[in-house]
């Protein structure tokens, strides 16, 4: 099925949750948050579109705001499509959709590590990556690095001393 | 007529330094331990082309069975602390190698969130293995240089140094 065609199904099945479709070189359609759990189950469900497996789920963070981007892949009719999720700043929250696809446990721990997403309902929501004490977000645009961890200074001079600025 | 001259030849004589240095560079065991792509020339320095196990080399696989540390990778912070545990696993005397850019200085990541911006930040270091990742042979020149710094220890007149670079 073509993008166009799927998001057509999706606009119809979703009227109100369906938000936005747009993208410059590849279609994406803006869900409603509340809605991400029911418009992903039935793209899995349903027969025509088939999406068996959750290929990538990210996030982004605008200054305005953070989405969470989801990549799907169909084995069985070989489409894939976008769909992604705009939240606040503030207090960015979003169901999750680790019930439908159990990929989604990993790639939700990993946005909520580096960019403070909580994801409602997720089994085992806590640090993939980062120090389990480690304070912030660091992919959020106004994320500042500490001067140390544990004693380790982050900060290493240049050994380059440029004539001009010595005296 | 010196005693020396007296002596058989079976018989060899030298300092005990010398003695307790020379069988200690002659079986500098290296932790197995890496950490990112130049713990892959570290593989291959141990393979049978550059063959580091000639200078008496050879890889340990827990760090109670170690003289040597090759920190080969980038070191994150969250690994700084392992690799710190690590090293006080070891018992002394103890050296580290600090192979490659990333270890040295934080080489390409030095300004990323997550990276350790060298190991001396944690770790006393030994020699510095420049590059990105070290061929083979400048790893085995950096075992050759290290090898050199404990010929010229003194061991009966020594002072113990500091497990932490920052108590000392």
């Amino acid at each position: 099925m073509e993008t166009g065609q799927l998001f057509e199904r999706l606009r119809q099945r979703f009227p109100q949750q369906v938000l936005e479709i747009g993208g410059k070189f590849e279609s994406f359609a803006v869900l409603d948050a509340g809605a991400i759990v029911d418009v992903c189950r039935f793209l899995r469900d349903d027969a025509e579109t088939a999406m068996d497996c959750l290929s990538n789920e990210t996030g982004v963070d605008f200054k305005d705001g953070i989405e969470v981007v989801y990549h799907l892949f169909s084995y069985k009719q070989r489409h894939g499509c976008v769909l992604k999720v705009k939240l606040p700043r503030e207090e960015p929250v979003v169901a999750t959709v680790e019930g439908i696809w159990s990929a989604a446990n990993w790639m939700e721990r990993e946005i909520f590590d580096l960019l403070g997403v909580t994801f409602e309902g997720h089994s085992d929501l806590r640090r993939i990556l980062m120090p389990e004490d480690w304070p912030g977000f660091p992919l959020r645009k106004d994320f500042v690095e500490p001067q140390e961890y544990h004693g380790i200074s982050t900060v290493r001079e240049s050994p380059i001393i440029r004539l001009d600025q010595k005296h | 007529m010196s005693l020396l001259n007296t002596l058989p030849d079976y018989v060899l004589t030298t300092k005990t330094d010398e003695l307790i240095n020379w069988m200690r560079k002659s079986s500098l065991w290296y932790m197995l331990f890496g950490l990112a792509c130049c713990a892959i020339e570290l593989m291959h320095t141990g393979g049978p082309r550059s063959d580091i196990e000639r200078f008496g080399a050879t890889p340990r696989a827990s760090a109670r069975q170690s003289d040597l540390m090759i920190i080969a990778g980038t070191l994150t912070l969250k690994m700084a602390l392992r690799t710190r545990l690590l090293y006080d696993q070891m018992p002394d005397p103890k050296y580290i190698i600090s192979m490659g850019s990333c270890s040295n200085c934080g080489g390409l990541f030095q300004l990323a969130y997550s990276v350790c911006d060298g190991v001396d930040k944690v770790l006393p270091v030994d020699v510095y293995v420049p590059g990105c990742p070290p061929r083979p042979e400048a790893l085995t020149e950096g075992l050759l240089k290290l090898q050199d710094k404990i010929m010229s220890e003194r061991w009966l007149a020594r002072e113990r140094r500091s497990a932490h670079p920052a108590e000392a």
